[in-house]
């Protein structure tokens, strides 16, 4: 397993403006990619169901409609991503016992500093977590010659 | 009732890594019963000590979310659609000290 998230530039940027859109409420959703590839590629903003500053949960309708065309595309979320509005971008503890998808990079955006905002990578499995470098990379270009 | 049940990667340890089984059962509380007896622990994950559907676990049948359909009372028939998915939740530290912390998922059923 990596230990490390490589983001496309722009993704970053979308997640960050999706959590400073939806502040003082929690922003989340998630990045699909190949299935096995690691490759975050595809950013999918989710409507928080509990529409709360200090909880968030996916739709569960919602949920299955993106989660049944993650399947059909032979993707799966390779990052899930929620903010904080009032604290650090630390996994808490509900965040922790929540977390059910073990391949995944779990990102937390803190829009609790509007003029620092922080984006941090954590891997999340068995209630253990392991913070991680986030890498920005330049999207690819259209194909040449 | 013969039904194709999806199963989340998070419990596929429980099926041989498998993402879907088959099943039978009358019901969605039956149809669990008949998964355990070959993927035993697998209701665990699924189902409360007090034998409701764990809060953080989301069951659909044929792309109808159960809570809304009698949750483990859901009637099944042949060839109906089953998927479980983990939820996808969280909160900030505050929400722990305002409310506590809510019911664990199916994470927290492994621990």
């Amino acid at each position: 397993m990596r230990t490390v998230l490589i983001l496309p530039t722009a993704i970053y940027q979308a997640i960050l403006a999706h959590a400073r859109r939806d502040h003082p409420d929690e922003a989340c959703g998630v990045v699909a990619g190949p299935a096995g590839s690691d490759r975050p590629e595809r950013l999918i903003e989710m409507v928080n169901a509990a529409g709360s500053p200090t909880f968030y949960q996916f739709d569960s309708m919602e949920q299955l409609k993106v989660w049944q065309a993650m399947d059909q595309a032979d993707e799966e979320p390779v990052v899930i991503y929620h903010s904080h509005t009032a604290t650090e971008a630390y996994p808490s503890r509900t965040d922790i016992n929540l977390a059910q998808e073990p391949g995944a990079h779990y990102v937390l955006v803190s829009t609790a500093d509007p003029d620092s905002i922080e984006f941090r990578s954590y891997r999340i499995v068995d209630g253990v977590v392991t913070e991680e470098p986030v890498e920005l990379m330049e999207s690819p270009g259209p194909p040449t010659g | 009732m013969a039904v194709e049940v999806k199963i989340p990667t998070i419990l596929r340890t429980y099926t041989d890594g498998a993402k879907s089984v088959p099943g039978e059962g009358g019901n969605l509380a039956a149809l669990l019963d008949d998964l355990e007896s070959r993927h035993a622990g697998l209701k665990g994950r699924l189902v409360t000590e007090d034998g409701s559907l764990h809060r953080f676990v989301n069951v659909y049948v044929n792309d109808e979310d159960v809570r809304f359909t009698g949750s483990l009372d859901t009637a099944l028939s042949d060839g109906d659609a089953v998927t479980i998915l983990p939820a996808v939740a969280g909160g900030s530290p505050e929400s722990e000290i305002a409310g506590g912390s809510p019911d664990s998922g199916i994470a927290d059923a492994a621990r």
